[in-house]
């Protein structure tokens, strides 16, 4: 081996105590970056291959009733590769020893096999057969939520009747990725089900023989599916059509995609925050050890070393401190982004799930964090390849001090002099202080960024579960009814009150901008769900307009005044031109509301619901439940404390495993921001403070000047912190913004207390580590050397 | 009357001893080797006695030296500060001793760099029990004048008497000087001596003066010159030599 690279294994291990605290750091950053990545790529490459297998449409539309013949007009439509009719419905399921009424989606599928389009994974058991009207398939995690198998069977009220409905086979679609239930946001399995069901069957319940209410297209490639959306509106529109639209809006593709577009922006960000906190401790340790070399330099240079073979020492260096970051953080990234891919595969059920990061994430890991350290140290290694041999080999001038205001001035004589000390050291290096303290303040900040999440969650399900939604109970029924019927709601067991609330589907457009979404109608008496503005509290309702959600009104891109151009999807199909009224602020959603009285005149309908929100007495919930299962218009009971669980339930699953995973790299950070501090001030000043023990000094009282100077940094860090943790809020809440979500920044006192206290126990842990190295100081060498 | 058969630095007359060591020795265990630095020391240090420790590199002095301020422990042997036996103490009560009673000088002075000549010395009278004030130490080494200067923009030689200034300025009844000179000029380091001499004669200081340099030898009381780890000889000076009047 060579003699320089021998001194390079040296200096590594001498260093090892930085060289490990710049590793975490590097570490978390790489882990990080591929555990994103490897997410990334294997919730696109899964949803990629599971939608190719499996035959996932690419244009979806509803109607009333169609005649199986028109599937053929649809076909004929240029771009159209193949069609599938089916029947798709809701029903309310009773399920053995479950005691509220579960949601079912009946959706067809032919007899005979596998339909074009959509194909199921059958996951157990087999396909349901012909002249067996009763024979189902129903969704895996619905099965697994009630644990229920091939020869369970349960009851379902399918168009008023009430029919027990045997399971002979378990499977998964591809429109159930995220499989949820209307109105919902998280999917609850136990709460929500698909169920497949031969589509002569669903004919006969339905009274549809020879027609279907749902269509899906696949389109050729290089389609324009504006086209076909349109020219298929035009053929559904007789039959009642809905409204078709592409995969990018199917509801379960499109929490997918957004999902996943999440997770692109988190590589984006994070890694970057962390890699360049990694670059500049590298910058630091390495500028800190280039100074204590100088002699060596000059040494080497005198021997005849050139300027580019000191340089490349050094960088050899920190590549080797950067690669033991690099493969600390592979092996983490690997590891959380299987456990990542694996949670996210109990959110989004995939039959197959591929977790094979390919080799450019590792790749893009390592020269992502190779470049940023090799930028961050660049100068120091240029200084160290410049210095002139002659001028190496002499020590450094000492250090000049001043004198300040500050400890000259009258407060001055309240110091003692290793306070003096102290306050001098960070006087004269204010740069490298600063960073020192800017370091921990990043440290509190990514918890802080972290932790938050938790307060801004609670702050949004308050807002949305409680404040904004006070009814215990939301019941849909099969078709609008007259307003009247909410009376017989009223008149079930348990019921204390009841409003009726309908939401109809519709296009809005603006400009050239438009958006598919609902319109619901609000009362201005109701209360239980008011138009609720998210930092106003109720709002009341305009008697004409539409009130829009901020979001929808962004995505409009209109304001209080302007002209929506409204596209009704149902009933008449009415279109009119309503001005915009008011603005809500809302976290959840892109809602647009309209008082009850003028959607009904736009409808040109009478008073009528298709919601039912109930106040209930809790005492009698079950005998509640079991009337609702045996009412046949009722096709989803949604109940609110159900619903808090489930989103609790959910994001408690996601993000534990975020916010530990920041905690540690807050940790890590920490530590290695202030052992490096504190060690590189141990390296510069071990032989004044050796002086000092020789004077006297007890170890505590040295300890005191070195590690009280890192305490003052650390203290001034933790209002630092604090605002640092508050703007990275800020930033990764309006970064991760989308239509479904709008995560408020909030941050709880007790987080920044938490967040401030986990690093000082950090930060305490490194400064012990340094103390210990104190109590070894060579007093004696002391004597004779001069630095 | 100089003694030059004498290789025992015991002190026979009636005079007050601060420093007594008996039988010192000092083994370094470094690898696989013994490197024997004291082999068996008796030396007395009396009150007042300004002693010039002699003898190449390697003679031992510096580790004499270390042992009796409290920087290092003997192999074996005893070592007493005024009735005290202070040979195995912990490290603590080191502490305590070197702070309490033990003034040191270095090569190289070993300022702070971030404190001031009257800042450097106020380091050590904090913590002191009877000090003199920094001023005074300052004005003692003649350096009444440079109170407000930090190290870097001192000489040398102003640098060294800021370090004998901090050294002396809590009474230590031993002042440890090791090469005080070393890193001086000769005209500079005789006004570092002389600072020395000022110390021992108006504090009445016992102290002593670790050299290379023989012509120093001429302003002690004793001379003691060491060689392998052992008193090779001890001199007694008739009369002091005033260190102006010594030239290298």
């Amino acid at each position: 081996m060579l003699a320089l690279n021998r001194k390079l294994w040296r200096d590594l291990n001498n260093l090892r105590g930085q060289v490990l605290a710049v590793g975490l750091v590097i570490a978390s950053g790489v882990g990080v970056l591929v555990m994103s990545l490897s997410v990334h790529e294997s919730l696109s490459v899964t949803a990629e291959a599971y939608y190719d297998r499996y035959r996932f449409a690419d244009v979806f539309a509803g109607s009333k009733r169609t005649p199986e013949w028109v599937a053929r007009r649809i076909a004929d439509i240029p771009g159209v590769q193949s069609v599938q009719t089916r029947i798709v419905h809701m029903a309310t399921l009773d399920i053995p020893g479950f005691a509220e009424p579960v949601i079912g989606q009946l959706v067809s599928i032919p007899e005979d096999g596998q339909p074009q389009l959509n194909r199921l994974a059958l996951r157990a058991g087999r396909w349901v057969q012909a002249g067996h009207p009763d024979e189902v398939i129903i969704s895996e995690p619905f099965a697994e939520a009630h644990d229920l198998g091939p020869g369970d069977s349960f009851d379902a009220i399918i168009n008023g009747n009430k029919r027990a409905l045997s399971i002979v086979g378990i499977g998964l679609g591809p429109e159930f990725v995220y499989a949820i239930g209307p109105g919902a946001l998280m999917p609850d399995e136990a709460r929500f089900g698909v169920v497949w069901m031969g589509r002569k069957a669903l004919e006969a319940a339905y009274d549809l023989k020879g027609a279907f209410n749902d269509v899906s297209l696949s389109l050729l490639r290089g389609t324009n599916e504006t086209n076909v959306i349109d020219r298929l509106d035009q053929l559904l529109e007789r039959y009642g059509g809905f409204g078709a639209f592409a995969r990018a809006d199917q509801l379960s593709n499109w929490f997918l995609m957004n999902e996943i577009a999440q997770i692109e922006t988190l590589s984006g960000i994070l890694p970057t925050i962390f890699l360049a906190v990694a670059a500049f401790l590298t910058q630091m340790v390495l500028a800190r050890l280039i100074a204590i070399q100088r002699s060596e330099i000059g040494l080497l240079k005198a021997f005849g070393y050139s300027d580019f073979e000191i340089g490349w020492h050094f960088i050899k260096l920190v590549i080797a401190m950067t690669a033991v970051g690099i493969v600390m953080g592979w092996g983490v990234g690997a590891w959380l982004g299987r456990t990542t891919t694996e949670l996210y595969a109990t959110l989004y059920r995939f039959p197959l799930l591929i977790f094979q990061p390919s080799a450019s994430v590792f790749a893009i890991g390592a020269i992502v964090s190779l470049g940023a350290a090799l930028a961050g140290t660049f100068g120091a290694v240029r200084r160290a390849a410049r210095l002139p041999p002659a001028e190496a080999m002499r020590p450094p001038e000492p250090p000049a001090y001043q004198k300040s205001r500050f400890l000259d001035g009258p407060l001055g004589r309240w110091f003692d002099q290793p306070t003096r000390i102290l306050f001098r050291q960070i006087g004269r290096w204010p740069g490298r202080s600063a960073v020192t303290s800017l370091g921990v303040g990043m440290a509190i900040g990514v918890l802080i960024m972290a932790m938050q999440w938790m307060d801004s969650i609670d702050h949004l399900a308050q807002v949305y579960f409680f404040d904004a939604q006070r009814q215990d109970l939301m019941v849909g029924l099969v078709e609008p009814e007259a307003s009247r019927a909410r009376h017989d709601f009223a008149q079930l067991p348990g019921v204390l009150s009841v409003e009726g609330t309908r939401i109809v589907g519709a296009r809005l457009h603006a400009g050239n901008r438009s958006h598919r979404g609902g319109i619901q109608g609000v009362r201005p008496t109701d209360t239980l769900q008011p138009i609720y503005d998210a930092s106003g509290g109720v709002v009341d309702v305009p008697p004409e307009g539409l009130v829009l959600g901020t979001k929808l009104a962004e995505k409009l891109d209109v304001g209080i005044g302007d002209q929506v151009q409204v596209e009704v999807l149902s009933g008449r199909r009415p279109e009119a031109v309503l001005p915009v009224t008011g603005l809500v602020e809302t976290y959840i959603g892109v809602p647009a509301f309209m008082n009850t009285d003028a959607l009904d005149r736009l409808m040109r309908e009478r008073p009528s619901l298709e919601y039912a929100n109930l106040v209930i007495d809790e005492n009698r919930q079950d005998e509640l439940f079991a009337a609702l299962k045996d009412t046949p218009r009722v096709v989803a009971v949604m109940l609110r404390s159900a619903a808090v669980e489930t989103f609790y339930k959910t994001m408690a699953e996601t993000l534990t495993v975020y916010v530990s995973f920041f905690a540690a790299f807050a940790v890590a950070l920490g530590f290695g921001v202030v052992y490096n501090s504190a060690r590189i001030a141990l390296s510069e000043r071990g032989r004044d403070l050796a002086t000092l023990r020789v004077l006297g000094f007890t170890r505590r009282e040295i300890a005191y000047i070195l590690l009280g100077e890192v305490g003052l940094l650390i203290f001034l860090a933790l209002p630092l912190g604090a605002i640092i943790g508050k703007l990275l809020a800020l930033m990764m809440t309006s970064v991760f913004e989308t239509e479904l979500f709008r995560i408020p920044p909030v941050v709880e006192p007790s987080t920044y207390g938490i967040s401030i206290l986990t690093v000082m126990i950090s930060a305490a842990v490194s400064g012990w580590l340094i103390r210990r190295r104190l109590n070894r100081l060579d007093l004696i060498g002391v004597l004779k050397t001069r630095e | 009357m100089p003694v030059a058969a004498e290789t025992n630095a015991a002190v026979a007359d009636g005079s007050e001893i601060t420093i007594r060591a008996r039988n010192l020795t000092k083994v370094y265990h470094t690898g696989e080797v013994d490197v024997h630095a004291l082999r068996g020391v008796d030396v007395d240090f009396a009150a007042r006695e300004l002693i010039v420790l002699l003898g190449p590199s390697g003679s031992g002095k510096s580790t004499l030296l270390n042992i009796l301020g409290g920087l290092d422990v003997p192999s074996s042997g005893e070592l007493y500060f005024r009735d005290r036996e202070i040979t195995a103490i912990s490290e603590a009560d080191r502490t305590k001793y070197r702070r309490d009673h033990v003034g040191f000088v270095f090569q190289f002075y070993n300022l702070v760099p971030s404190l001031t000549a009257r800042e450097n010395v106020a380091l050590v009278t904090e913590i002191a029990r009877q000090p003199l004030e920094p001023a005074e130490a300052l004005e003692l080494v003649g350096l009444g004048d440079r109170l407000d200067h930090f190290p870097a923009q001192l000489s040398g030689g102003e640098q060294q008497r800021v370090a004998i200034a901090r050294a002396i300025a809590k009474q230590p009844e031993v002042l440890l000087c090791d090469e005080p000179t070393g890193a001086l000029d000769s005209q500079t380091g005789v006004i570092v001596l002389e600072a020395i001499e000022a110390v021992n004669r108006e504090l009445g200081t016992t102290t002593a003066v670790i050299t290379h340099n023989v012509v120093i030898a001429d302003m002690a009381d004793r001379v003691i010159r060491m060689a392998d780890g052992a008193i090779a000889s001890v001199d007694t000076n008739a009369r002091r030599l005033q260190p102006a009047d010594l030239s290298w």
